[in-house]
């Protein structure tokens, strides 16, 4: 494999570039994919049928400390990156592990929040309002389950590898996953709870 | 006892048994056959790990063949079965089942599949490079695609075939009125068959914007790159909606939500625009790659570059905006009123407008060319003609106040089919005659392929001319009889002999095959049409690598340039080519998908967690793994183009 040293390690090789410019391509899908998502809730969101609306499920504590412990680790990604560019093996993965335990700590608290809902009358299939809601929101957060499950792959590669353009290539794809999350939870909790408790 | 009668196909009849019994001798000769032969190592080497982009091609191809009969007994069936009225070949469940698999055959397993195995044999050639940008994802979106073929085709057998249409409108496809676990085939294969789509689309767009030959530029592309691309781009942003429409319908059926139902504020029209939004780009998925191969294959028999090049990408790119505008023109009589549906009018008649360009600039490249009429010409001269009919014929659909009358009649049948069947089908058999001798290295037979173009050509306008008459005398599509009184008898009596035409057309294909494969010669030359594009510049058989020097390309017709002015396309010495290595993983997964498919059409949860975690691991072993490739040699590469690309 032929290393270009004039451009970061996850970008050296041919094969590291087809991965970073393939990876945009599938986020491009997944933009199409949470779009229709978010069509869909807004056509469904007043047919609440004989179940709640928005309004009265939403609660605004734990949203808010689950966007405060997304918005956080997406930082925190962004930090490992940082500290990958300048070659800090130790402090990569270090900031990998404090974003995956943020991301749990998000699911932990949106599968507490889902067990609000429930508790509430607005199960899944207590109307064509509620359905969306759960799918938009289960959607976002199997993307969040997946990403920790890949998250320690990459992590005990960096344990047993250190920085080569093979493991910095996947650090750095899955740092664009990452951030692409928490940009969906920007607008799930703009469009779907502020709005929703407003 | 209770746990098997899932399995029970809920309205057997003499025509299912036969088909079960019929699948499994098919199996068992197989089964019979490879061991009998000694050819499972074979097989499995050379096929089923492949990451070859030439070789997952070949597989769509032989797919898409199968598929194609599948789907076209179907038709066949349902042709007999309206020939006469009050007939009684088919009852109406059978009717309904029949009509439905035809349409999702045809159009995902059949045309998509075909699509998908031109453009891996031809893409990565034209554009002068080794393989795909992930190979390994090639492979695993065929892998993909025959899981959900696979899942979709043994319904009938198994449970029960779908029965409420290839577009499934709810609540028809809920399951109040849908109650064998068909839609759940429907959702599932459809799902996983589209994953497979999506991550092509991924592939190939990677593909044509970073493994370009040096001096190709983006404008510098061969016209069926260019709509490959396109189509690949639509592939990116029109499954993701198919993939939640899906999602949905599935929850519907198996976890009783009210997405779709009409109660607990579900509303059905969201499954009519959702399908529609990805639907409607699907035609357009299927129709720009046979634009792209047309264009091919009128410029290189008519002996002249194609007039256009620049409005030929613009219209396309023009096509596919306009694609996601018009979905509504498939429901104008369902309730948006005069504002919305005047809307889409315009839009889908706007359509119009870059196609007719594109068809202009075929007919200006034909004038003044020295016209040869192989059969890929045939063909593509054929489909002019018979698609503008279609395609005048869906701008009168287009009119919204006039669609009342056309709407579910055999009007709209005829349109689409005669847009369909000119447009992907002719591309395909034109593009399979005409790369045919680059995949095998030798020419399928030009005088049975003439043969089947007419009894082709003909037989499309005597099966679908008539459903215009019908379709405007008042009948509906999707009704599998009629009385006497109506006077549709003698229309579908003419339909009926087309489809009999048709099926001997296709028949000539497939012994045309038979033919050339035992007495076609096999010492042709690389470039046997005199074409102009990249993928004749190297040896046929095509070597594994390609290319054994990678082209330098400084026009639009590179090939045809260094034929004519002598621009030299191969300027580098030969070095090592990396490669990378075979894999039995995307097979493995395509098969714990099928399993994962399987479990969830008939609700077996745990299989289905099981499964899940089958494909998780494979994921997770797919990342562990390390796998660089291998280099082939500068000796073998020189001993290789020595024997002109055959192996040993």
């Amino acid at each position: 494999m032929k290393v270009d040293k004039s451009l970061p390690l996850e970008y050296g090789t041919e094969q590291n570039r087809l991965n970073i410019l393939g990876f945009w391509v599938f986020i491009g899908a997944e933009i199409a994919l949470f779009g229709t998502l978010f069509a869909s809730y807004f056509t469904l969101i007043n047919r609440t049928g004989n179940g709640p609306a928005g309004a009265e499920i939403f609660e605004i504590a734990p949203v808010m400390i689950e966007t405060i412990l997304l918005l956080t680790s997406s930082f925190t990604i962004g930090l490992a990156i940082h500290a990958m560019r300048m070659g800090k093996v130790k402090a990569t993965i270090t900031f990998f592990i404090i974003t995956l335990l943020l991301g749990l700590g998000f699911l932990g608290i949106e599968i507490y929040d889902f067990i609000v809902f429930i508790h509430e009358g607005a199960t899944l299939q207590t109307s064509g309002f509620t359905a969306i809601l759960f799918l938009i929101l289960g959607t976002h957060g199997a993307h969040v389950l997946v990403g920790i499950f890949w998250g320690i792959f990459i992590i005990s590669q960096l344990f047993k590898h250190g920085l080569t353009p093979r493991t910095n290539n996947k650090a750095f794809i899955f740092s664009l996953y990452w951030h692409f999350l928490d940009v969906v939870w920007i607008f799930i909790f703009s469009f779907i709870f502020m709005k929703g408790m407003l | 006892m209770d746990f098997l009668d899932r399995f029970a196909v809920p309205n057997p009849g003499p025509t299912i048994y036969a088909s079960m019994v019929a699948i499994a001798l098919t199996t068992i000769a197989i089964i019979i056959g490879l061991t009998y032969f000694k050819k499972w190592g074979y097989l499995w080497r050379e096929w089923l790990t492949t990451v070859d982009h030439k070789r997952i091609g070949i597989m769509y191809l032989i797919s898409a063949i199968l598929m194609l009969f599948r789907g076209g007994v179907d038709a066949i069936m349902m042709r007999a079965q309206t020939a006469v009225p009050d007939n009684t070949l088919l009852g109406a469940q059978e009717y309904n089942e029949i009509f439905t698999t035809h349409g999702v055959v045809m159009i995902i397993f059949m045309a998509m599949a075909f699509i998908m195995a031109l453009m891996n044999f031809v893409i990565p050639l034209q554009i002068g490079t080794r393989d795909v940008a992930f190979p390994r994802l090639n492979a695993l979106s065929y892998w993909l695609y025959f899981a959900g073929a696979m899942l979709f085709n043994i319904s009938f057998v198994v449970g029960g075939s779908p029965d409420s249409g290839w577009s499934s409108y709810f609540p028809l496809a809920g399951t109040d009125f849908s109650e064998s676990v068909g839609t759940n085939y429907y959702m599932i294969a459809l799902q996983i068959s589209g994953i497979g789509t999506l991550i092509t689309g991924i592939n190939f767009i990677t593909t044509i914007l970073k493994m370009r030959a040096p001096g190709m530029s983006l404008m510098k592309m061969p016209m069926f790159t260019w709509s490959a691309l396109i189509t690949n781009l639509i592939i990116v942003f029109a499954f993701p909606v198919l993939t939640v429409a899906l999602a949905m319908g599935t929850m519907d059926r198996l976890f009783a939500t009210n997405f779709f139902t009409t109660e607990n504020g579900g509303m059905d029209m969201l499954w009519a625009n959702l399908f529609w939004v990805w639907g409607h780009p699907e035609v357009y998925i299927l129709i720009l790659p046979a634009f792209g191969i047309y264009s091919e294959i009128i410029s290189t028999f008519a002996r002249r570059n194609l007039y256009g090049y620049k409005s030929m990408v613009y219209s396309m790119i023009a096509i596919s905006l306009l694609s996601f505008l018009v979905w509504v023109h498939h429901f104008f009589t369902m309730g948006q009123g005069a504002l919305v549906n005047s809307i889409f009018s315009i839009t889908t008649m706007a359509i119009a407008v870059p196609t007719g360009i594109k068809i202009f600039n075929w007919l200006f490249t034909l004038r003044k060319g020295s016209i040869v009429l192989t059969t890929p010409m045939l063909y593509s001269l054929g489909f002019i003609p018979i698609f503008t009919i279609g395609g005048v014929t869906g701008v009168m659909l287009g009119m919204a106040s006039a669609d009342y009358q056309y709407h579910n009649t055999m009007f709209l049948v005829a349109h689409f089919h005669l847009v369909i069947i000119p447009g992907v089908v002719f591309a395909m058999i034109a593009g399979l005659f005409y790369w045919w001798p680059k995949m095998f290295g030798f020419m399928l037979n030009e005088r049975l392929g003439k043969w089947s173009f007419w009894f082709i050509a003909i037989s499309v306008c005597l099966t679908f001319f008539p459903m215009f008459i019908s379709g405007l005398d008042g009948q509906a599509r999707r009704m599998y009889t009629y009385s006497e009184s109506t006077g549709f008898g003698v229309w579908n009596m003419i339909s009926f002999i087309g489809a009999i035409g048709l099926a001997i057309g296709f028949a000539l294909i497939v012994y045309n095959i038979y033919y050339s494969v035992r007495y076609s010669p096999r010492n042709i030359p690389a470039d046997p049409w005199n074409a102009r594009s990249l993928e004749w510049a190297t040896a046929t058989p095509v070597p594994d690598y390609n290319f054994a020097i990678l082209p330098e390309v400084k026009s639009t017709e590179a090939f045809w340039d260094s034929k004519i002015y002598g621009d030299k396309l191969f300027n580098k010495r030969i070095e090592p080519i990396h490669m990378p290595n075979n894999s039995g993983m995307p097979f493995i997964m395509g098969i714990i998908f099928f399993i994962w498919g399987f479990a969830f059409v008939f609700g077996l949860w745990i299989l289905l967690v099981l499964s899940t975690i089958g494909i998780g691991i494979c994921l997770a072993l797919r990342s562990y793994e390390k796998d660089e490739g291998y280099y082939i040699p500068v000796d073998e590469i020189e001993r290789v183009e020595k024997t002109g690309g055959k192996k040993k």
